[in-house]
C-alpha cells in the first residue's frame, strides 16, 4: 500500500539543480546527449555542462524559432538535443517549430521548458507557462512530461536519452518537496500511485502533487480516504488510471498549475465523459480560468488560482457532499 | 517509408558518373534532359491531381537537378546514412519538384508519383520525411528548413564527417523572420558545411517580391549576415555546379540562383497567376511538348 507523506515543512528544492546533474551525467555516458539555449545558459543551469562539453552547449542567442529548428536539425543529424529555454519562450514562440520540426517531423528532440507555470510570479503573465499543456496536447507523437520533484526531473531526463522521441518536459524551478523515492523511475505513460485510496481521487501535476498530499492528509483526518495521482506523463495519457479513479471512487479533482482549457482536467474530463459504461463521476478541475495573473509570487498567485491544498479539500468535500 | 527502386538508382549513379567525368557541354545536356524528364512528371502529377505549385516547381527543378545529379553525396538505397550529405526544400510546396527528382534517383518507384495527393499517398502536398526516403524534415509553413539546416551543419561539424547540408529557400520565403535568426547563428558558429540556395524568382504567392516586401539587395543583405555570397543563373547548370562548391572563406554560402517561375513552358513564366494555377488538357498537352 502506497502511502505517501509529506510534512508541509519539508525542505523544498529547485528541480533544475537536479535536471543540471543528471544531464551532465548522461552527456559523460553519451556523447550524442547536447544542449541547445537561447541565451539561457544560466536560467537553465547550464553552467556547469558548458564547462565541461563546451562544444556540446549551442546558444543560438534570443531565437527561438532557430532554437527549436536547430534542435531537429541537431536530432537529424544523429544527436539527442535537449533544447532549454523558459516554458513561455520555448512553446509560444516556437510553437509552429514545435509541431511541425519536431513533432510531425518524429526528429528525437527534448524540450525543457524551464521555470514553468507562474514560476516567474511577478513578472507576469507574458513570462508564465501556463498555456504550454493546451498548445503542446494536441501534438500527435510528442510526450508530455512534469516531474513533481528532482528524482522524477532526472528519471524524465534518463528515459529521454534511453529511449529519445520527441518530448516536452517541465523543469520546475519554484521550490517544492521530494515527493517521491531518491531513485524514482517514471513510466513513460503512466500515472505515479502517490498515495492508495477508495473514497476520492486527486490527480495532481507538477508542483500540485505535494499539495494533493497534504490535502490527502487533512481529508484521511476527516475520515476520507483519498487516492493521490501524480500525473508524471500527460501524453501519452494514463487513460487506465483514470478510469479506475472514476470506477473505483467517488470522485476526482484535478490540480494542475496551468490554464483548465486543454489541460490535465480537460484531459481526465474528456475520458470519464467518455467511458465505455456510462459511468458518471463528480469532477472539479482546479487551475487557472478567466483572468491572466495580477502581480504577485508564485506562491500568492497558486493560492490567488485557488491551488492551494485547502482548495483541494474543499473541491472534495464537494464532490462526495460533505459540505 | 517508400522503399528504393534499386534499378533506378542503378542508372543514377551510371548517369552521375557520366556527367561528372563529362566535359561542360556534355553536363549541360544531360543535366538539361534529367531536369526536362522530371518537369514532364511534376506537369503530369499536377495535371492528374489536379493541384500543386507548378510556377515554383518549374524554377527550383534545375537547382535540385544539378544538387541531386552532379553535386551531393547521397545513397537513395541507404537514405539514412550517417555520412550523406544533407538536403532540404525549405519551400515545401514544390513538394513535387522534389518528389520527382527523388523518384529519378531511385530513392523510390517513379510509379509512385502517379499517387501524388491521392487519398492516403505517401506523397502529401508538402514532404513528409516519415514516409518518403530523400526527405529529411517536414517542410510547408515557411522559413522552417532553413533553421533545421543550420541545425544539421552544426551537427555533422560535431560528429567530423566531412557531409555538406543544402538548404533551397524560396525568395518570398526569406520575409519570414526565423531565416535572418537562422543566418546570425550559422555565420556565428563559421558553418562553411552549410550552403543556402535562395530561388529568386521574384513572385510570390500574391505579386513580385518586389511589390510585396521587397527583398533587395538580397545579395548585400546575406552578406551583411556573413554569407559568402554567389550570385548565379539558376537555370545554367555548370554555373549552379560552379555555386556549390565548398565555401572558400570559412563562412556559409548563400547562393542566389535567379531563375524563372514556371521555366521551361511559355505561357507560364513568369507569371504570378501560375503560383499554383493548374493547367487545363490543352495546356497540358502544350506544356508536354514545350518540354520534349
Amino acid at each position: 500500500m502506497t502511502t505517501t507523506t509529506v510534512q508541509t515543512d519539508a525542505p523544498t528544492f529547485d528541480n533544475r539543480q537536479d535536471f543540471a546533474d543528471e544531464l551532465i551525467n548522461l552527456a559523460r555516458a553519451n556523447d550524442r546527449v547536447v544542449a541547445v539555449c537561447n541565451d539561457s545558459v544560466g536560467s537553465s543551469n547550464l553552467t556547469k555542462f558548458r564547462e565541461e562539453f563546451p562544444d556540446r552547449l549551442i546558444n543560438v542567442g534570443i531565437a527561438e524559432q532557430n532554437m527549436v529548428g536547430v534542435g531537429a536539425g541537431l536530432a537529424n543529424a544523429g544527436f539527442i538535443p535537449f533544447v532549454c529555454a523558459a516554458g513561455p519562450f520555448l512553446t509560444g514562440r516556437a510553437l509552429e517549430q514545435i509541431k511541425a520540426d519536431v513533432a510531425y517531423s518524429q526528429h528525437n528532440v527534448i524540450l525543457c521548458g524551464m521555470s514553468p507555470g507562474m514560476a516567474y510570479g511577478e513578472l507576469g503573465p507574458t513570462h508564465h507557462s501556463v498555456e504550454d499543456f493546451s498548445w503542446l496536447r494536441p501534438l500527435p507523437g510528442l510526450d508530455i512530461v512534469v516531474p513533481a520533484d528532482g528524482p522524477q526531473t532526472r528519471s524524465a531526463l534518463r528515459n529521454a536519452v534511453a529511449d529519445p522521441r520527441p518530448t516536452y518536459i517541465r523543469v520546475g524551478r519554484f521550490k517544492v518537496p521530494q515527493v517521491s523515492g531518491d531513485n524514482a523511475g517514471l513510466e513513460r505513460g503512466k500515472f505515479v500511485v502517490a498515495r492508495e485510496g477508495t473514497d476520492v481521487t486527486l490527480i495532481a501535476t507538477g508542483t500540485e502533487v505535494s499539495r494533493a498530499l497534504w490535502a490527502a492528509a487533512s481529508l484521511a483526518a476527516e475520515g476520507v480516504s483519498a487516492r493521490v495521482l501524480n500525473a508524471a506523463y500527460l501524453s501519452p495519457l494514463d487513460e487506465d488510471a483514470i478510469k479506475d479513479a472514476a470506477r473505483q471512487t467517488g470522485g476526482i479533482i484535478t490540480a494542475e498549475e496551468a490554464n483548465v482549457a486543454g489541460g490535465l482536467g480537460a484531459a481526465v474530463a474528456s475520458v470519464v465523459g467518455q467511458l465505455e459504461d456510462g459511468a458518471r463521476v463528480p469532477m472539479r478541475i482546479l487551475g487557472l480560468k478567466d483572468h491572466f495573473s495580477p502581480t504577485g509570487s508564485t506562491a500568492f498567485l497558486l493560492d490567488h488560482f485557488g491551488l492551494s491544498a485547502d482548495h483541494i479539500v474543499a473541491a472534495a468535500r464537494e464532490v462526495l457532499n460533505r459540505d | 517509408m517508400l522503399t528504393a527502386d534499386a534499378s533506378q538508382a542503378a542508372s543514377w549513379r551510371s548517369l552521375r558518373q557520366e556527367v561528372l567525368a563529362g566535359d561542360a557541354d556534355f553536363r549541360a545536356e544531360k543535366l538539361h534532359e534529367r531536369a526536362q524528364a522530371t518537369r514532364r512528371s511534376i506537369l503530369k502529377m499536377i495535371s492528374d491531381s489536379g493541384q500543386g505549385h507548378i510556377g515554383g516547381d518549374f524554377s527550383v527543378t534545375d537547382i535540385l537537378t544539378v544538387l541531386f545529379d552532379a553535386v551531393m553525396n547521397v545513397d537513395p538505397e541507404d537514405h539514412r546514412k550517417e555520412d550523406r550529405d544533407h538536403f532540404i526544400l525549405s519551400k515545401g510546396h514544390c513538394a513535387a519538384a522534389l518528389y520527382s527528382t527523388l523518384a529519378h534517383s531511385g530513392f523510390f518507384p517513379v510509379a509512385e508519383l502517379d499517387t501524388f495527393m491521392a487519398p492516403l499517398s505517401a506523397l502529401n502536398g508538402h514532404p513528409n520525411r516519415v514516409k518518403v526516403p530523400g526527405v529529411e524534415t517536414n517542410t510547408g509553413p515557411l522559413g522552417h528548413g532553413l533553421p533545421v539546416a543550420v541545425g544539421t551543419a552544426i551537427g555533422a561539424k560535431l560528429l567530423g564527417n566531412g557531409t555538406r547540408v543544402f538548404v533551397v529557400t524560396g525568395d518570398g520565403e526569406m520575409q519570414e523572420g526565423s531565416n535572418w535568426e537562422a543566418l546570425m547563428c550559422a555565420s556565428h558558429q563559421k558553418l562553411d558545411n552549410l550552403t543556402l540556395i535562395v530561388d529568386r524568382n521574384r513572385l510570390q504567392q500574391g505579386a513580385r517580391t518586389e511589390e510585396t516586401n521587397g527583398l533587395d539587395p538580397l545579395d548585400a543583405r546575406l552578406a551583411a549576415f556573413g554569407m559568402e555570397v554567389r550570385v548565379v543563373d539558376g537555370h545554367n547548370y555548370n554555373e549552379l555546379i560552379e555555386a556549390t562548391r565548398p565555401s572558400t572563406t570559412g563562412s556559409p554560402v548563400a547562393v542566389i540562383a535567379n531563375t524563372i517561375k514556371g521555366k521551361g513552358v511559355s505561357f507560364i513564366e513568369d507569371r504570378v497567376e501560375w503560383h499554383h494555377k493548374v493547367p487545363s488538357k490543352e495546356q497540358t498537352l502544350q506544356a508536354f511538348q514545350e518540354l520534349s
